[in-house]
């Protein structure tokens, strides 16, 4: 694992009708790095994620990719610098097949603007079931998205923003709605992918075994700003943050 | 110069009372139902040319003339009571949860019926009746003259402005439509009735549009085609203000019923099209309307 | 499943190229049929965006009208005015489309209605310049350099025009097949996630337009060709109606829906020309129909279930 920095937050500061959710924060995720952010509801995480997505554009504060600042930047230019992103609740184009949307955001990696070749050529099918292979969802291939449950959605979700090869994919919750059983399996599948394909990980966790099995680093978020950051061994041993955050 | 812009201002104002009624109610019933009309327009003109026919029938029956104005609102009582209840719990209610797309055409759908059905009705030669406007006289100003059904008009959509303002903040049903307008989903969860409420809004609506055929029936009569001519106008009023805004409504209305007689002075070729340069130059700056906001945002 | 309907497909192109000597009096409609078909080809290329466009008559009438400029103008030859006219069809879209694309829902399809509403009172108030409400004549042009009596010219446009229908009934199905035609579809299903995928919505919604428009103005093209005269009522609401109708219906199958919509509709005007008039009340009830009782349909057509593998 490098210790290059690959986004780092400076100063961020954006505040909605008069409340500030994010409050001068800064944080920096290095090249490689699985860093989780858990902190109670509405202290701003999601709210984080979007400003690093270009959803949302601060009043104040930087976010540099690979030294490169994103604020400004519309989400689709965010994306082609290589941030993917997975939702909290899952986007999903959910009257194709679970196959077409991942072609689908295939071909938007390659380049969406050829009119006459076929969505779904050979090659790329190939590709595109190697990785819903991956992640266990081969046999939902041809049905309708709409039809998924929510565990599943969530891959797809997941795969969907994996799709466009991006050096860091930024979770929203990703075990959220999955079964405490099914919980472990899909972390499990996930971070092999994200290992196998080398991309870095921010995400957002309320599951804490979950955080401190697979994250690198934990960032602590309170009221909008960062508490603590560190290996999870020493977040959780905290006391500040056991009372704050995992209710203890 | 000030006695030729003067004029031109008051033909400006009353051209702005008319459209106003209708986006208004186009406007309204967009904020509360979702749901935009294609065929609101299409009420203007049932209100015209009801409004047209029966001042015809009260003159020819040689009643008393000073009821052509009872007619006049008394068309929009009608057409109000007899479409807007059936209109709303059949066909605008049948659209709600379906994508937006099955809205669009079944609103369009009951606009193209509507606009036949008035030309089998109403027959294609246009009817008017001006004994209102005749009634109320002028009055001079200076060497001036000015109608005073233009100045009722002025004063009628002033009073309808107000009218519901106050009915929106001081009413009780007011501030329902008000919780309904902000949070559709709370409003349910508390448990307004939202189906009253959608029902009131849109017959209000329809009571709107008709009133102002109605009224602009004495000056300008009713032809074929008028539902059509009204209902992008409307669109483009309403676009203007910001969908959902009343007051942005009347500003609009005062905005391009100027822009219009300003047009027919100076460039009458472009009248017709006036409303609608003014529509893109504004959209052009402010996509979503002088006071509008953008609408769907998931996530 | 797929050969019989190939089949069918062939036996229905012979069936037209016999037309003009089985059954001659349906040379003009079948036509008309196809530029129709092809103006609601362009209206279904927006409905796969879940954009309903119900003015799209306009660029139907500047085709129409480009062609009776350029022969005003002096140019004579039917190939030359097929390309300008298209040409021109296709930058008006993109004028047109540029600020439209910004717009979605019942927005975009009122913004359409207005913007066509502006360009027909235009058209019909411009005496001096589109000759108003009389419209503008059209004199046979060659064909391809061929001299042609009117006769002659009418059968030569009736077999282009079915070429026409084939190739870009194809080209538009390879377009829906594409990743450029799924982009369109993933518009309607979910732009967020489009978007986020570093897709810009805006520009494909773009191409879509600007070749909706153009398609419009090639079928205007043809029936221009074909009725000899041009009227300001090719792009009046009540023909915007009919093409979006003729989408609606006919969307479900495909490029050729529009094609086959058009033609049943076709010869449904001229069948009952004598009986009724009130075609706007006939397209009402028939869209409120439609969408009531064919949901699947319709939902073939804005939810685009496929069977797999198909």
């Amino acid at each position: 694992m490098s210790k290059r920095p690959l986004l780092e937050a400076k100063d961020l500061h954006i505040s909605f009708s008069g409340m500030t959710a994010v409050a001068g924060v800064d944080l920096t995720i290095h090249e490689g790095e699985f860093v989780a952010i858990i902190g109670p509801n509405g202290s701003g995480k999601t709210t984080f994620l979007n400003l690093c997505t270009g959803y949302l554009k601060p009043n104040k504060g930087e976010v540099y990719l690979d030294g490169t600042p994103i604020v400004a930047m519309a989400p689709r230019k965010i994306a082609h610098h290589g941030i993917a992103r997975a939702f909290q609740i899952p986007q999903l184009f959910l009257d194709q097949t679970v196959l077409d949307n991942l072609l689908i955001a295939m071909a938007a990696k390659q380049g969406i603007w050829s009119w006459f070749q076929n969505l779904r050529t050979a090659r790329r099918r190939a590709e595109a079931m190697a990785m819903l292979t991956m992640v266990g969802l081969q046999d939902e291939a041809d049905q309708f998205a709409s039809a998924l449950p929510e565990g599943k959605r969530k891959l797809l979700d997941i795969v969907l923003a994996l799709a466009l090869k991006p050096r860091l994919i930024l979770l929203d919750e990703p075990t959220s709605g999955v079964s405490t059983i099914e919980r472990f399996s899909l972390m499990e599948t996930l971070m092999k992918a994200l290992r196998e394909a080398k991309v870095t990980a921010l995400f957002v966790e309320h599951d804490m075994e979950v955080v401190q099995r697979y994250a690198d680093r934990v960032a602590v978020w309170d009221s909008g700003r960062v508490l603590t950051e560190g290996p999870p061994a020493e977040v959780f041993s905290n006391e500040e943050v056991l009372r704050k955050v995992v209710g203890v | 110069m000030l006695g030729m812009i003067i004029p031109l201002v008051v033909d400006g104002l009353t051209n702005a009372a008319l459209i106003f009624f209708v986006a208004v109610g186009l406007t309204l019933v967009f904020s509360v139902l979702r749901v935009l009309n294609v065929a609101h327009g299409s009420f203007y003109s049932i209100g015209a040319y009801i409004a047209a026919s029966l001042c015809l029938w009260v003159v020819s029956a040689g009643l008393n003339p000073w009821l052509t104005f009872v007619a006049l609102l008394a068309s929009a009582v009608i057409l109000a009571a007899a479409l807007g209840p059936l209109v709303e719990a059949t066909l605008i209610q049948w659209t709600f949860g379906k994508p937006e797309s099955v809205q669009i055409l079944a609103t369009f759908g009951l606009f193209l019926i509507l606009e036949d059905l008035q030309r089998i009705v109403f027959g294609v030669t246009s009817i008017a009746e001006d004994t209102p406007m005749l009634l109320l006289g002028v009055t001079s100003i200076g060497d001036m003259v000015y109608l005073n059904y233009q100045l009722l008009l002025i004063l009628a959509a002033i009073v309808v402005v107000v009218a519901l303002r106050m009915m929106l903040v001081k009413s009780r049903i007011g501030k329902l439509l008000s919780a309904v307008v902000f949070d559709r989903e709370m409003a349910l969860s508390v448990g307004i009735n939202t189906k009253r409420l959608f029902l009131f809004a849109f017959t209000l609506g329809v009571f709107l549009a008709a009133l102002g055929g109605a009224l602009a029936a004495p000056t300008s009569g009713a032809a074929p085609g008028l539902g059509a001519e009204t209902i992008v106008l409307a669109f483009a009023v309403a676009a203007i203000g910001g969908l959902g805004q009343i007051e942005g409504a009347a500003l609009a209305a005062v905005i391009v019923g100027l822009a219009r007689v300003f047009a027919i002075y100076f460039a009458p070729q472009l009248e017709a099209v006036a409303p609608y340069i003014v529509m893109l130059v504004v959209l052009l700056i402010r996509p979503y309307g002088l006071f509008g906001s953008d609408q769907a945002r998931r996530i | 499943m797929r050969p019989f309907i190939y089949l069918l497909a062939a036996l229905a192109i012979v069936g037209m190229a016999a037309v003009p000597f089985t059954a001659p009096w349906l040379q003009f409609v079948l036509t008309l049929g196809i530029a129709n078909g092809m103006v609601a080809l362009g209206v279904a290329i927006l409905l796969r965006a879940g954009l309903i466009s119900i003015g799209h008559a306009m660029f139907f009438a500047i085709g129409a009208y480009c062609i009776a400029f350029l022969s005003r103008m002096g140019i004579n030859e039917f190939a030359a005015l097929l390309v300008l006219g298209v040409t021109g069809s296709a930058v008006a879209g993109l004028i047109v489309g540029a600020f439209v694309v910004r717009y979605r829902a019942i927005f975009f399809a009122m913004l359409n209605l207005a913007i066509s509403m502006v360009v027909y009172s235009l058209i019909a108030k411009m005496h001096g310049v589109t000759g108003g409400t009389d419209g503008m004549p059209l004199h046979t042009p060659t064909f391809f350099g061929v001299l042609l009596d009117k006769p002659g010219f009418d059968l030569a446009l009736y077999y282009f025009a079915i070429v026409l229908m084939l190739i870009i009934g194809y080209l538009v199905h390879r377009y829906w097949k594409s990743p450029l035609g799924y982009a369109l579809s993933a518009i309607e299903s979910n732009e967020l996630r489009l978007e986020y995928l570093g897709v810009s919505a805006r520009s494909v919604l773009l191409i879509a337009y600007v070749v909706s428009a153009a398609i419009s103005g090639l079928g205007g093209v043809i029936a221009g060709s074909a009725i000899g005269h041009i009227l300001p009522d090719f792009g009046y609401w009540t023909s915007s109606a009919q093409f979006v109708l003729i989408a609606v219906l006919g969307g479900i199958g495909g490029a050729a829906g529009p094609f086959l919509g058009a033609f049943f509709l076709e010869m449904l005007h001229s069948a009952s020309v004598n009986i009724t008039d009130a075609w706007n009340l006939i397209t009402g009830i028939a869209l409120i129909v439609v969408i009531v009782f064919l949901p699947s349909g319709l939902y073939g057509l804005f939810r685009k279930r496929r069977r797999s593998g198909s």
